[in-house]
C-alpha cells in the first residue's frame, strides 16, 4: 500500500535505519545469550563483542612449594607450569611477581632480581625459578600474568545454574504455577463469554460494562484483601500452589471474557440458530459448535495468560512466597541479582533459561499471538 | 520434582474435569427438575422459560464468584482499609493519606510515576508508527517487526537482567563489559553508574519498558495504518503533499482512535510497573515509583496493610479516567450487536 509513494532519501536510507533500529532492540539479548556461553572468566575481562577474539587477560598462578626444590649444579631450582591443575589456559605473552605490574617481562625473557634469583615463564606456562641459596617458607611464589586467551564456549555456566544454583528446581516451579493457571481459566471464561454473548441475561450490558472496567484495575487493589482473605483461610491456601492458580485465574479472567466474548459474539447467527431450531440445548451448542469454532481466540488467550503467568514475579511473591521448593523463576533470577551480582555467567546463563520457554512459545505461536492482541486492544483495550 | 508436575498435571485433570462436570451436570439438573416434555403443555412452557432464565446464570455463575472474591470485593475493602491502621483494625480516618502527602518516598514516587507517564507511552507511540512505517515498505519488514516484538515475551526480570548487563560498570581503566560503557569510553568518555545516577537513572529505566512496548505498539499501530483507505493516500499523492505531509496529514489522523488504544494500554502499565524498578534499583537512587512503594509497605516490618492500601488507591484513581473511557467506548461498541 505504502509502495505507492516514496519517500524521500532514498530507499537505502530506509533499509540503513530498519537495520539500525533491529540492531538496537536485539543486541541487548544477544548479549546475553553469547555471554552465557562463554566462559566465566573471559565474561569478566572481556565485552562480549570480543567473543569470537583472542583476548587479553591478566591472570596468577602459584609456583611449586619451596619443599618441592631441587639442587642442581650448585643453585637450587624449582620447575613448573602455572598451568598445571589450573582451569585457565591461554598463551603467556608477559609476567612479574608484582601484582602492580603483571606486564613487566615479555614471556621467556629472564627477570633477574636483586638476591640472585632469577625467573623465567615461557609461554606455555613452564616456568623455572633459580636461587643461589636455597628457598625457605611454606608456600610457593605468586607470579602475575598477562595471557592470550582463544575464544572457548561452553555450556557449563547452563550445568551449573540448572543444578548447583536452583534454577532447575525453579523451572519446574514455575511449570507447575503456570500449568493449571493457564488452562483452568479457559473452561470458566468460555462458558462465561457464551452465556454473555448468546444467551438471554437481563443484566448483560451492566456485566459486560463491569468486565471492561475490570480489565484496567491495578492487581495492586487486590494484593492486600486478598493476602488478608489467604492468611485466614489458613494453609489451604496461603502460599499454597491451589491458592497462586486460583489467584491467577480471578485475574485472567476479565481479559480471558472479553476476548472470548468478543470472538463468540461474531460467529454466525444462523449457525446457533439452527443449532437451537434441532432442538440442542445450550450445553451441546456450546461443546458442538462454540468450542471447536473459537479455537483461535482460545489460543490466543492461553499464549497470553501462560506468558504473563511464566513472567510474573508480584503474584508469585505475595501468593506463593519464596521458599526454594516454590520459589519461580522470576523470583530466583531476582535473588539471584541480589547475591550473584557481579557474577555474570549465573546471571546470564539463569536469565536465558527463564526466557527461553516463552521465546519459544511466542515464536511457535506467533500468529495466535497477534490475533489476541489485536482483538484485545484495537477494540477499547 | 517430576512428583510435582504430575501434581500440576493432576489439577489440570482435576480442574478441568470438575470445572465439565460442574457445568454439564447443572444443565443436565436443570433439564431434570424443569423438564420441558411436562405433562401438560402450560407447565412444559413454563418451564422453558425457568429454564431459559436460570441456565445463563449457571454459565456464568464461576465466573461472577472468581470476578467477585479476586477483584470486586479487594477494591471496596482496599478502600476501607486505606481509612484504617496498619492491622486494619481501627478507623484513623484520613491519616494514611496525610502521611503520603508528607512521605518524602512518595512525593518521589509521584514525581517518577508522572515522568514515566510522561515518557513511555510517547515513546512508544512515536516508535511503534515509525518502525510501523519503515517496516512496511522493505521486503524483510516482517522479519523486522518480528525482532522488535520479541522482548515482548520477555519477563520484565528477565528484560533487567538484559539491560543491567547493558548498563554495567567497571572502574576506570579496566575493560568496560557493559556495552554502554563500552561504546562511551570508545569514544572517549567516561565510563558512569548509569542506575545510580539520580533522576536520569529513571529514563535507564524507562528504557528496558520501551524496548518491551514498543513492539505491541508497532503491531496495533501497523494493523491500523493497513486499514487506511487507499484511495485518501492516491488523492494525496495526485494533490502533490509530500510523504511527511501524507503520514501526518492523511494517516495519523486515521488512525488516532487506534493511538489513543495504544497510548492508554500502555498508560495503565505504566502505573503498575514494579517488577524493573525492584530489579534494578529497588528504588535506590530516586528511582521509587508507587507499585514498588506499596510492596514494600506490605511487607516491612511486618507490615502496613494501612498505608499500602492508600498507595494502592493513588495508582487506582490514575487509572480511573481511562477505565471509565473504555466502558463508555465498549458500550457504544456494543451498540447494535447481540
Amino acid at each position: 500500500m505504502l509502495e505507492r509513494f516514496r519517500l524521500e532519501p532514498s530507499r537505502a536510507f530506509l533499509h540503513l535505519a530498519v537495520i539500525l533500529i533491529v540492531a538496537l532492540w536485539t543486541v541487548p539479548t544477544a548479549g546475553l545469550l553469547v555471554s552465557s556461553l562463554r566462559d566465566k572468566n573471559l565474561i569478566a575481562s572481556s565485552g562480549w563483542w570480543n567473543a569470537l577474539t583472542t583476548s587479553e587477560q591478566s591472570g596468577q598462578g602459584r609456583m611449586k612449594a619451596p619443599d618441592q626444590q631441587v639442587e642442581k649444579d650448585g643453585h637450587f631450582e624449582i620447575a613448573g607450569n602455572l598451568f598445571e591443575g589450573e582451569k585457565s589456559s591461554g598463551e603467556i605473552t608477559a609476567f612479574s611477581t608484582r601484582v602492580q605490574q603483571p606486564d613487566q617481562y615479555p614471556a621467556g625473557t629472564t627477570a633477574a632480581y636483586d638476591d640472585g634469583k632469577t625467573l623465567i615463564v615461557n609461554a606455555d606456562g613452564s616456568y623455572v625459578y633459580t636461587s643461589p641459596v636455597a628457598f625457605d617458607g611454606k608456600r610457593g611464589q605468586r607470579v602475575f600474568y598477562i595471557s592470550k586467551v582463544p575464544p572457548k564456549f561452553t555450556t557449563e555456566n547452563y550445568s551449573t545454574v540448572l543444578f548447583s544454583e536452583g534454577i532447575g528446581q525453579s523451572f519446574v516451579n514455575s511449570l507447575t504455577v503456570t500449568i493449571p493457571s493457564t488452562i483452568i481459566p479457559i473452561l470458566i471464561a468460555a462458558f462465561a463469554a457464551y452465556a454473555l454473548a448468546w444467551m438471554k441475561l437481563p443484566a448483560r450490558g451492566l456485566i459486560i460494562a463491569i468486565i471492561v472496567g475490570l480489565l484496567v484495575v491495578p492487581l495492586q487493589m487486590s494484593l492486600i484483601p486478598l493476602l488478608r482473605l489467604y492468611n485466614m483461610a489458613g494453609s489451604s491456601l496461603s502460599q499454597t500452589y491451589l491458592g497462586i492458580w486460583l489467584a491467577h485465574t480471578g485475574f485472567g479472567l476479565p481479559f480471558a471474557i472479553y476476548l472470548l466474548r468478543s470472538y463468540i459474539a461474531g460467529l454466525p447467527k444462523d449457525l446457533i440458530e439452527s443449532a437451537q431450531v434441532d432442538g440442542a440445548n445450550d450445553f451441546k451448542i456450546f461443546r458442538r459448535i462454540i468450542l471447536p469454532l473459537s479455537f483461535p481466540a482460545l489460543a490466543s488467550f492461553a499464549i497470553f495468560q501462560f506468558l504473563w503467568v511464566w513472567n510474573d514475579l508480584l503474584v508469585a511473591m505475595v501468593f506463593l512466597g519464596t521458599a526454594p521448593d516454590k520459589a519461580v523463576l522470576t523470583y530466583k533470577l531476582n535473588s539471584l541479582l541480589g547475591s550473584r551480582g557481579g557474577n555474570w555467567e549465573i546471571l546470564t546463563a539463569s536469565a536465558f533459561i527463564t526466557i527461553i520457554v516463552p521465546l519459544a512459545v511466542f515464536f511457535s505461536l506467533q500468529r495466535y499471538f497477534v490475533r489476541g492482541l489485536l482483538a484485545g486492544s484495537v477494540k477499547g483495550g | 520434582m517430576i512428583q510435582q508436575l504430575l501434581y500440576a498435571l493432576f489439577t489440570v485433570v482435576l480442574g478441568v474435569g470438575g470445572c465439565l462436570g460442574y457445568f454439564w451436570g447443572a444443565n443436565l439438573l436443570l433439564d431434570r427438575i424443569l423438564p420441558a416434555n411436562a405433562t401438560n403443555d402450560t407447565q412444559a412452557v413454563r418451564n422453558l422459560k425457568l429454564q431459559s432464565s436460570i441456565r445463563p446464570w449457571l454459565f456464568l455463575g464461576p465466573a461472577l464468584i472468581l470476578l467477585t472474591v479476586y477483584l470486586i470485593y479487594p477494591v471496596f475493602q482496599t478502600i476501607w482499609l486505606s481509612f484504617h491502621d496498619k492491622a486494619g483494625t481501627s478507623f484513623v480516618g484520613l491519616d494514611n493519606y496525610s502521611w503520603a502527602v508528607r512521605d518524602s518516598q512518595f512525593r518521589q514516587s509521584i514525581f517518577n510515576n508522572l515522568l514515566w507517564l510522561l515518557v513511555v507511552p510517547a515513546a512508544c507511540t512515536f516508535f511503534g508508527l515509525v518502525i510501523a512505517v519503515l517496516t512496511d515498505r522493505i521486503w524483510w519488514g516482517n522479519i523486522a517487526r518480528s525482532l522488535i516484538f520479541l522482548p515482548l515475551a520477555i519477563s520484565f526480570v528477565g528484560a533487567s537482567v538484559i539491560w543491567k548487563f547493558v548498563y554495567d560498570y567497571r572502574g576506570e581503566g579496566q575493560d568496560q563489559i557493559g556495552i554502554l560503557n563500552a561504546i562511551v569510553t570508545w569514544f572517549g568518555g567516561d565510563p558512569q553508574v548509569w542506575i545510580a545516577m539520580p533522576f536520569w537513572n529513571n529514563f535507564f529505566l524507562m528504557i528496558i519498558l520501551i524496548w518491551i512496548q514498543t513492539g505491541f505498539a508497532t503491531v496495533i499501530l501497523g494493523a491500523a495504518l493497513r486499514g487506511v483507505p487507499e484511495d485518501t493516500l492516491e488523492a494525496a499523492v495526485i494533490d502533490g503533499a509530500g510523504p511527511f505531509k501524507i503520514f501526518w496529514r492523511i494517516m495519523v489522523p486515521q488512525i488516532m482512535s487506534t493511538i489513543v488504544v495504544v497510548w492508554t494500554t500502555i498508560t495503565v502499565l505504566v502505573l503498575k510497573v514494579f517488577d524493573i524498578v525492584l530489579t534494578m534499583t529497588n528504588g535506590q537512587w530516586d528511582t521509587q515509583v508507587l507499585a514498588n512503594l506499596m510492596f514494600d509497605w506490605m511487607f516491612r516490618g511486618g507490615g502496613d496493610f494501612g498505608r499500602g492500601a492508600a498507595i494502592a488507591i493513588v495508582i487506582m484513581v490514575a487509572v480511573l479516567p481511562i477505565m471509565i473511557w473504555n466502558i463508555r467506548q465498549a458500550k457504544a461498541d456494543g451498540k447494535g450487536g447481540h
